[in-house]
């Protein structure tokens, strides 16, 4: 594995009281293999792969992050600059407000490569053109002495692209890489991405609220929710035999081309403050299929029989698994109907109101 | 860009034409009889009607307008009521004191001021933020005066006292006469005028750097694996660097006015004390043409600053 996280767990303190980003998350990436990590806001999704290459500031941080057989969270900060950047690339989700508005693109990109590299201007400047070209920037030569503010978002967020390749890393994370982007450029983007992969080999961690985003590129998807694990898979078994009823909700709410007037079905209700989350399965006050049991103990991940690397956090029968819209539909919709925290009984479940 | 530029030079002259005027009025509606001032008290209706005359006084006002200003077009600043002097002379004079005070006080202040905002930025609520925090604001709420007074007793006076004498009397040693009199006379003076300017730009450094390092961009460099010091200087005080210049543009415009209580604590012989010895002798040349003069650093500064920001922000420059 290339990377291997394991119980990894982020809190921050506020004045309000700690925040628990992160509850023990643990997965792994192998090289040249694309992670898709998805999430509401606020599930810490973002937060898990900041932590990992110490870009949350202010955090107590436990666990361990093995990145080529070092662990990230053990390193120095020096060490840990040095991995940054030049085998890690990062790519973020507004490419406006991420890349330096007073320096030129080009500029940026050479300081990328002098951080790690002793090369001269020239090459460094060399190498940028090069690269600019490479993400599909036209007139690379010309366009290297542009500023940010002369780009167009495309552009912006492939001159992201071109600065987190730069050193040619082993692991590109996207933090939402499309979100802030137009729909047609959304899928430029994306279609670069999986050439770059294609062509240099580098594995990539997705990171991104929406499913539709990761479903033709990655190869294995983890859902997080509440700073959790809900449920991992391959894109297959997630996308055809969900296990979880958060994913199942995240699936009823994404629209679908060619579902003309079918309702877009929501997931009831809000995420748990992060601040002394309650005990049992976060989800379960949203959930509905939640029994007594959801809300006294944390269902941990249990790997789904007949599927290797399908894990669920849920304590409904593992082989409860698959997913159709109108049951999901008429579920959802009675939840609503019962207020969202109303506890729906599944088969054989006892009264859970008191 | 070099049009607004052209514009605002434009407009600077236009507001040193109103500001000339204003004066040119002043010089009409206060109770003060020139003649009177150069004649004394005890002249005869004849001395005085011939002064007048001298002066050019008894000349109708709109003739008198235009040569005061076609006098000061060419530069001629006129002659001193009290001592006959020629006011450019009198300027020449005074001008490097408060030049030395100005140059010297604005560099400690700019250096010491940003240094220490950067710092309290760097680690919001930490000892060395509290530190700067509170040290700002006790030289905040120090008025120039007291400071300077303080400052002369505590290292001048109970110093020399003691018999250590590491700080140079009141007073002013020019730069081409002693290079280190010159210095010693300029300390203290230099860090009153600069610790309480110090103060709120310590202040404002910290507040718009803390607003910067929260930028997306500043993310962006720690990704990129820059080292903390580059991240914070070359990312996030070239940014944060904007209001700062603002507020040094109006602060070298109006020093002139600020170094008035310096110079007369430390009997430096510079335009802040002349402009307020020329106003309680009712010197009026002298007093117009600091006026016009501090009203020109003004307008420069301005125009300096809009440059300034050019220079710092591509948008601005190609916008």
């Amino acid at each position: 594995m290339l990377l291997e996280v394991k119980d990894l767990v982020v809190s921050f303190p506020t004045p309000d009281g700690l925040v628990e980003a992160v509850r023990g998350v643990s997965f792994a990436v192998g090289a040249g293999k694309t992670l898709g990590v998805v999430g509401e806001s606020g599930s810490g999704k973002s937060v898990t792969a900041q932590t990992v290459i110490g870009l949350t500031r202010g955090a107590r941080v436990s666990g361990s992050a093995l990145f080529e057989g070092r662990d990230l969270l053990k390193m120095s900060r020096d060490q840990l600059r040095q991995v940054r950047g030049s085998k890690i690339g990062v790519v973020f989700q507004d490419p406006l407000s991420s890349l330096h508005p007073f320096y030129k693109v080009g500029w940026q990109i050479e300081e990328a490569i002098r951080a790690h590299e002793k090369v001269s201007r020239a090459e460094a400047r060399r190498r940028a053109v090069e690269l600019l070209g490479l993400v599909g920037i036209p007139h690379p030569a010309r366009r290297v002495d542009d500023y940010p503010h002369q780009f167009s978002g495309g552009m912006r967020q492939r001159a992201m692209i071109a600065i987190a390749l730069a050193l040619n890393p082993s692991l590109v994370i996207a933090d939402e890489p499309t979100t802030a982007l137009d729909v047609t450029v959304q899928a430029q983007v994306l279609e670069l991405m999986k050439r770059l992969q294609a062509e240099l080999g580098m594995a990539i961690i997705m990171i991104t609220h929406d499913l539709g985003i990761i479903a033709d590129m990655a190869d294995e998807v983890m859902i997080m929710y509440a700073g959790k694990v809900m449920e991992t898979a391959s894109r297959h078994d997630l996308y055809y035999e969900p296990h979880h009823p958060y994913t199942t909700g995240l699936l009823g709410s994404l629209p679908q081309s060619g579902h003309e007037g079918e309702r877009l079905v929501p997931i009831p209700g809000q995420p748990p403050s992060l601040i002394g989350p309650p005990p049992g399965c976060p989800f379960w006050p949203r959930c509905g299929f939640a029994m007594p049991k959801c809300r006294l103990e944390v269902p941990p991940l249990r790997a789904v029989p007949g599927a290797p690397g399908h894990t669920s956090a849920c304590w409904l029968p593992l082989e409860l698994t698959g997913y159709s819209v109108e049951v999901d539909a008429a579920r959802h919709l009675a939840a609503v109907a019962e207020g969202a925290t109303a506890v729906a009984t599944a088969s054989g479940a006892e009264e859970a109101q008191p | 860009m070099a049009r607004f530029l052209a514009r605002r030079v434009l407009l600077g002259v236009v507001v040193l034409w109103v500001v000339a005027s204003v004066i040119f009025i002043l010089y009409f509606v206060t109770p003060n009889d020139p003649a009177r001032v150069i004649a004394g008290k005890e002249a005869t209706a004849q001395t005085l009607a011939a002064i007048r005359h001298h002066l050019g006084l008894d000349r109708p006002l709109i003739d008198q307008y235009g040569s005061f200003l076609w006098r000061y077009l060419q530069g001629n600043l006129g002659y001193s009521y009290y001592n006959s002097e020629p006011v450019s002379t009198i300027i020449a004079q005074d001008l490097p004191v408060t030049a030395s005070l100005a140059v010297g006080g604005a560099i400690i202040w700019l250096v010491l001021g940003v240094l220490a905002g950067v710092l309290a930025a760097r680690r919001p609520r930490s000892l060395a933020d509290r530190t700067v925090t509170s040290v700002a604001l006790f030289f905040y709420s120090m008025p120039t005066f007291l400071l300077g007074l303080l400052a002369l007793t505590i290292f001048f006076y109970w110093l020399h006292i003691e018999g250590i004498d590491i700080f140079a009397p009141p007073g002013y040693v020019g730069l081409s006469q002693s290079v280190s009199g010159w210095f010693s006379h300029m300390v203290l003076p230099w860090l009153t005028l600069a610790l309480v300017t110090a103060a709120i730009y310590a202040r404002l450094t910290r507040g718009s750097m803390l607003d910067v390092l929260g930028e997306d961009y500043i993310r962006t460099a720690r990704a990129k694996g820059l080292s903390e010091r580059r991240v914070i200087y070359r990312h996030g005080l070239r940014a944060a660097i904007t209001p700062i210049v603002t507020e040094f543009g109006i602060d070298v415009g109006t020093l002139l006015g600020g170094v008035i209580v310096t110079e007369s604590v430390y009997g430096l012989p510079g335009l802040g004390s002349q402009i307020l010895n020329s106003v309680t002798d009712g010197d009026l040349p002298v007093t117009m043409s600091i006026a016009i003069l501090a009203a020109a650093f003004v307008v420069v500064a301005n125009i300096l600053v809009d440059a300034i920001y050019a220079l710092i922000d591509p948008r601005v420059r190609l916008s």
